[in-house]
């Protein structure tokens, strides 16, 4: 048996042609037995805790329900009992892979209400923390789904640099996972001597990373006959399902409000955005692989610009006080002691305040009755209005199909149901 | 964002379409627009919005302003991603009244939020194609995030009330263990 | 069908008495001729019962039962940092016939528990079960009208706190429930009712059960215990 060299398995996978597949499914015969389905909600393929009522002919899904409220915690109502400072761990733990979007979304709704300026520094350190989290929520994105696919080894290299992106958030705050970093009028503390050096270090292993993962999937045959073609849906379709984010970027739209409507500074930055061609689920996956690409050069465009200054608003009426002001100013005690006690008091109205995720727009929509604690806080999270377009995707389409389609919509439970 | 003439000029136009009563008011917040409507005309206020250009229902999602009335309202968020323009189009209802319109035949997003709001408000879409409980067990009686709804939640064991006697998972208030056990 | 629980011994200063030198046991301040008496008195062990613990204990299939937050560190455990695989507990079954030890990371809504109380049911004995993370042991950062602490509906063995718990803190909590599966099997509620096991109740059997457990045989009606 001769040797096989790695030029002759790279001129192999240049030969694979995966736009033949097979043909179309016809239309259901009408004595076709129908069969209904339970999957979930305990089930390895769900991301989380999603029911699916899946109705199927043959292997072939026909008609698909989701239901959902399986980890419904009553955020918004609690918050409501909470002042706004307390709020923020809550808010949080919604999206629990997104969560520096959660408190951004928050924080943001709060000094719109408030009419707090962000200083520029600490909207620098937004804008890193908050594409750091971006990245890590494609990384176990991209473990999970290719686990659901059977592309095991993927997974633990994506843990391997989440590791790295937690290390870097303990680093600044304290905490792994809903770190409290973000608060309203700025971030809770500067970064520490040694971070920078750290993210540095990142940013240089973070787009080799990307390409180690790419090379395990983006020529492996079995990938990319269950990824290409499959389970397409147009962009209108989208749209008039309210579908954001990445999947309606892989549909061809362009839309992002990084770039459309920009917030905490994001129009400093020269960065792309990734839009696929046909709407498959390949495409899904190759926006958002490129998506951590791109997020890579807006951290590091961040941190070569960041600016000096505080990091907090230095409005004392919504901001905690330096401690060491504490010791010789009695007003910042008093400062101090009002806003751990009541909290700081917004002024009545509603404001909607929409940013992009990795999943797509979250909006927080505050109420304001004059008091210190929110009268409403609704979460407009992009997972519970994507999953409606589930149906008009697997529809007609084998159930290996729908696993690949419910990997690439990435839904996050916890934001569905709230 | 439409300013505030802008929006003047919106309610004008939608006045002007769908009759004096359909548009109750107009609010201009932190730079941003919002219309108040009639319950009765949002299916028609929605349609003319989109071919003003708002062809994105981005969020529907329900407030409860308890003490004023009408107490439930319906908020329904409008983007117009060429104009780079949003509005909100709100709406109340009272309690005992809760019948809104839905939406979902002509904005398909509509379909799970709205179930959502019935959910947590009460409020009920006529027409809606699966008006059930989404978030809460189907068989669940009430609606969680009207303000008058209780919190709920455990009672919390403190040292003092387990040196007292005071078995927590009862209430706090209750007979301790001992006097049970007579029974 | 007849329920049977153990007899269930001692009054409630005995059982004080267990749990501070079962907490011993845990620690490791327990020795030589202290804890061959301990091992003695509490558990009748042969050499086979104590092979086939040590055997268990090295070898728990963990449930796949991610909810929440916490389901996300858990995953980490399982990442190359702290590899779960050391210890042998990286085969996470999905089926619960399958596994023996559930964790259940993260918040449990009110629409969730029953689903997971047939999961635990349907895992075979011996089954373990730990409560990860501050919302599954305790209401955690939501004390409202939708979340259920893990104890009101199913007995755990170890409670993990943290929000979320770091990986490490998982670890332990998992090394030490391998400690007590290796040397005292029934410590916990086990020991504390009375009690071999749970039991699979489908919807349509509750009522019967009911009726019978109030006549059955050495049933405990919790007297005497402290909080009881």
């Amino acid at each position: 048996m001769t040797d096989v060299t790695t030029a002759d398995y790279r001129s192999g996978e240049e030969r694979i042609d995966v736009t033949q597949r097979v043909q179309a499914l016809p239309a259901p015969a009408p004595d076709q037995e129908l069969l209904t389905l339970n999957m979930g909600p305990h089930h390895p393929a769900t991301h989380g805790v999603l029911r699916l009522l899946v109705t199927l002919e043959a292997e072939v899904v026909r008609d698909l329900k989701p239901i959902i409220g399986y980890v419904h915690t009553g955020i918004e109502k609690t918050v409501e009992d909470k002042s706004y400072w307390k709020g923020i761990p809550v808010i949080e733990r919604m999206d629990y892979l997104a969560y520096y979007f959660n408190a951004m979304a928050f924080c943001g709704a709060t000094e719109t209400l408030l009419q707090v300026e962000v200083p520029k520094r600490a909207q620098y350190l937004r804008v890193i923390h908050m594409e750091l989290n971006r990245i890590m929520s494609h990384l176990v994105w991209l473990g999970t789904s290719m686990l659901d696919l059977g592309a095991v080894t993927v997974w633990w290299y994506c843990f391997r640099e989440r590791e790295t992106i937690l290390d870097l958030f303990e680093y600044s705050s304290g905490q792994r996972m809903h770190t409290r970093y973000f608060q309203v009028g700025g971030v809770m503390e500067d970064i520490p001597a040694g971070w920078d050096k750290k993210l540095r270090e990142f940013i240089k292993i973070m787009p080799e990373a990307i390409d180690q993962y790419l090379d395990l999937l983006n020529r492996n045959e079995i990938a990319l006959r269950r990824m290409y073609g499959t389970c397409p849906l147009d962009a209108a379709t989208l749209e008039g399902l309210g579908v954001t984010g990445p999947l309606l970027r892989a549909a061809g739209n362009p839309w992002d409000l990084r770039k459309a409507m920009p917030y905490s500074s994001y129009e400093d930055f020269d960065f792309k955005i990734p839009v696929g061609s046909r709407g498959d689920n390949y495409d899904r996956f190759a926006v958002r692989m490129q998506e951590m690409k791109e997020s890579v050069k807006i951290i590091e465009q961040a941190l070569d610009g960041l600016p000096e200054g505080p990091v907090i608003t230095d409005d004392r009426k919504v901001a905690l006080p330096p401690r060491h002001e504490l010791a010789t100013s009695m007003e910042a005690l008093i400062h101090h002691f009002k806003l751990v006690t009541e909290g700081f008091r917004v002024p009545p109205g509603e404001v909607y305040f929409p940013i992009e995720g990795p999943r797509g727009e979250y909006g927080v929509f505050m109420r304001s009755d004059g008091s210190s604690k929110p009268a409403r806080v609704h979460m407009r999270d992009p997972s519970f209005v994507n999953l409606q377009a589930t149906l008009p995707m697997v529809k007609d389409a084998y159930i290996a199909d729908l696993i690949t389609t419910l990997a690439m919509m990435d839904p996050v439970l916890g934001g569905v149901d709230r | 964002m439409p300013d505030a003439p802008g929006t003047e000029l919106l309610a004008q136009d939608l006045r002007e379409a769908h009759g004096d009563d359909a548009v109750v008011g107009t609010e201009f917040f932190r730079d941003k627009g919002a219309i108040l409507i009639a319950p009765t005309a949002i299916g028609d206020v929605l349609e003319t919005l989109r071919g003003k250009g708002f062809k994105h229902l981005m969020s529907v999602h329900g407030v409860d302003y308890y003490p004023h009335e009408p107490r439930l309202g319906v908020h329904y968020e409008l983007l117009d991603r060429d104009a780079l323009d949003r509005l909100a189009i709100k709406l109340r209802v009272p309690l005992d009244a809760p019948n809104v319109p839905s939406v979902t035949p002509a904005w398909p997003t509509a379909n799970h939020q709205e179930r959502e709001v019935y959910d947590m408000f009460g409020v009920v879409f006529d027409g809606h194609p699966d008006l059930r409980r989404i978030l809460m067990p189907e068989d669940y009686e009430g609606h969680p995030q009207r303000r008058d709804f209780p919190l709920g939640g455990e009672p919390v064991l403190f040292t003092a009330a387990e040196t007292a006697g005071k078995d927590y998972t009862i209430g706090a208030d209750q007979p301790s263990g001992s006097e049970k056990a007579k029974r | 069908m007849e329920i049977v629980k153990r007899e269930k011994a001692g009054t409630p200063e005995d059982f004080r008495v267990r749990q501070l030198r079962a907490q011993q046991m845990l620690r490791g301040d327990l020795e030589g001729d202290d804890l061959e008496q301990y091992v003695q008195e509490r558990v009748i062990t042969t050499t086979l019962d104590r092979a086939a613990n040590w055997a268990r204990g090295n070898s728990l299939f963990p449930a796949t039962f991610g909810l929440a937050c916490c389901a996300i560190e858990m995953m980490s455990v399982v990442g190359a940092r702290l590899d779960i695989a050391r210890f042998g507990f990286e085969a996470f079954r999905a089926s619960p016939r399958q596994a023996d030890l559930l964790i259940l990371s993260g918040r449990i809504s009110i629409k969730m528990a029953p689903v997971v109380r047939r999961i635990y049911d349907q895992m075979l004995d011996p089954k373990y079960a730990i409560a990860m993370g501050a919302c599954s042991s305790s209401m955690g950062v939501f004390n409202n009208y939708a979340i259920v602490p893990a104890d009101k509906f199913l007995p755990v063995d170890v409670h993990v706190p943290g929000c979320p718990p770091r990986p490490e803190a998982l670890m332990h909590g998992i090394l030490k429930l391998r400690s007590m599966v290796h040397s005292d099997p029934t410590m916990g509620w086990r020991e504390r009712y009375g009690a071999e096991s749970t039991v699979e109740v489908l919807p349509d059997e509750g009522e019967r059960l009911r009726a019978e457990h109030a006549a059955a045989v050495n049933v405990s009606d919790g007297e005497g215990f402290p909080g009881a």
